[in-house]
């Protein structure tokens, strides 16, 4: 679309926290999401599959629960608190789900890796995965088309045991 | 996508108004459906009215024991709430059977409501089809019917309801509350949704000035002997091609109160509550259930590629009234059907 016409229509102002980090932009209203990460913010970990809700590669946590952010217009995120990958762990100090997900070789390409890790925190978040048939049902909305099923529920077991081996140890 | 501009309204009134000054305008709740139509130009608003700061998001028990979910209230706090998960596990069940948990989380009630057919026809604006642009044609007709109609359909649209809580919310007799510029009014929820006809591009009978602010359900009796069967072509995040959400009381050996409902078959949620009344009484048992239905799929039609649903849905609707009767509901976990 020619910039022209893009003027015509007002931006709006955003203001919300990605990672733990306060951000103040202007926004034009059909931006989703995905794209506000990507292309505006240059944060690419979040990736961009069927740009329709059809495969999660893009999910994220949005206060703390896992959405497509292919389908999230920006501008309603008004004061949201959003994590991405990026904002999970490092290489030298992962996320536990990220160690997992090495440890069990949970991936091929890697494509779906961002969007199968955040969601899966969704998931320990949600609290109603304690089963393998638990784990494959509710992981549904992140397709992998390398067919890494099988390992990314083996991380994904390896962590809720460890979880509840840690629970059981505090009480 | 078309470009628009936006709004965020505070109260309904506010939302309400800002949809009476601009007629091309739509609300906005979740997005999960809306965004991807405007991505596809399916949906071509000029004014987005964001009415997630509405106050509708509360789940909230009345008086007389029923219950009243507000418009905003997502589905899966809707499906995971502890007290619709005792008294109305089918409507908790139903949902659970549908789209993902990234979905559940930002799709509401409302919204799911309000859910556009997925004929894949519908999608593609370079195919005719009357329920995109009235009197184009319908290009389903002919076309790939697999997903599409066996009950109910018209010759301008053979397009099924997407929605599986819906097909909950039908067995139940939910009542949708809606406002409007001057007034807000019930509309029960055998007439929300409606048939084709010569208006498929009419979805429900909602006025386009109102604005659905929630849902009202009854206290029953159905939360021991429900089911919801829901059979697509993969385990998990898929439209139905058929689904049965059954529901009913029993009392020594016999039906006391049936309520059974189709989803995957119609432009509607499919129920018919004479078929219903004719079998109060009946023995629970596979007779009964065999001619349930073969009474509700007596008007079944096939367009070729859907043939296949017409003994799917009979075959559905005796495994799920057996399973209702027996307190053994489907798990929407473990697909495996018993």
């Amino acid at each position: 679309m020619d910039t022209a016409l893009e003027d015509r229509f007002p931006t709006c102002p955003l203001s919300l926290t990605i990672n733990g980090k306060p951000y103040t932009l202007d926004v034009h209203p059909w931006t989703t999401l995905l794209d506000l990460l990507r292309s505006d913010l240059e944060l690419t970990g979040t990736k961009k599959g069927c740009d329709h809700g059809q495969c999660g590669a893009c999910t994220v946590l949005i206060e703390g629960q896992r959405m497509n952010a292919c389908l999230k217009l920006a501008v309603t995120l008004e004061g949201a608190a959003i994590t991405t990958v990026e904002g999970l762990g490092t290489p030298e100090e992962m996320h536990p789900v990220q160690k997992a997900f090495v440890e069990h070789d949970a991936f091929q390409c890697g494509y779906c890796t961002p969007g199968q890790i955040c969601s899966t925190i969704g998931l320990l978040n949600e609290g109603h995965a304690s089963t393998r048939e638990d784990i494959r049902e509710l992981m549904s909305g992140n397709l992998c088309r390398c067919g890494a099923y099988t390992n990314i529920a083996d991380a994904i077991e390896e962590v809720l045991a460890d979880r509840a081996s840690y629970r059981e140890a505090a009480e | 996508m078309k470009r628009f501009t936006y709004t965020r309204a505070e109260t309904v009134a506010d939302a309400v108004a800002a949809l009476a000054a601009r007629p091309q305008a739509q609300f906005l709740a979740g997005g999960t459906n809306l965004v991807d139509l405007m991505k596809y130009d399916v949906a071509r608003p000029d004014a987005i009215i964001d009415i997630n700061s509405l106050p509708l998001k509360e789940i909230e028990e009345l008086p007389d024991g029923g219950f009243r979910i507000g418009a905003l209230a997502s589905n899966s706090g809707v499906a995971y709430d502890a007290r619709i998960q005792a008294r109305f596990p089918l409507l908790a069940s139903a949902i659970l059977a549908g789209a993902s948990p990234q979905l559940r989380n930002a799709a509401t009630t409302g919204g799911n409501l309000l859910q556009r057919t997925r004929c894949s026809y519908f999608y593609d604006p370079s195919t005719p089809c009357n329920k995109r642009e009235p009197g184009s044609g319908c290009a389903a007709i002919g076309g790939l019917t697999r997903m599409h109609a066996i009950l109910g359909a018209s010759d301008k649209c053979i397009a099924v309801h997407p929605s599986d809580m819906c097909v909950a919310l039908a067995a139940l007799d939910a009542t949708v509350e809606v406002v409007g510029p001057d007034s807000a009014r019930d509309i029960a929820f055998g007439d929300f949704h409606r048939l084709p006809g010569d208006e498929p591009q009419r979805d429900n009978t909602l006025a386009c000035d109102e604005l659905v602010t929630g849902i009202r359900l009854e206290a029953n009796h159905f939360a021991d002997h429900y089911t919801y069967l829901k059979l697509r072509d993969r385990l998990s995040y898929a439209f139905a091609l058929v689904s049965v959400a059954a529901a009913m009381e029993i009392a020594d050996g016999r039906v006391v109160d049936l309520r059974i409902a189709l989803g995957g078959v119609a432009h509607r949620p499919w129920r018919d509550p004479l078929v219903e009344a004719e079998y109060a009484g009946a023995p629970a048992e596979d007779v009964t259930f065999q001619r349930v239905a073969d009474r509700l799929l007596l008007q079944a039609k096939g367009l070729g590629g859907n043939d296949f649903k017409i003994p799917l849905a009979r075959k559905a609707i005796v495994r799920a009234l057996r399973q209702a009767a027996g307190g053994t509901p489907q798990s929407q976990t473990i697909k495996a059907i018993q």
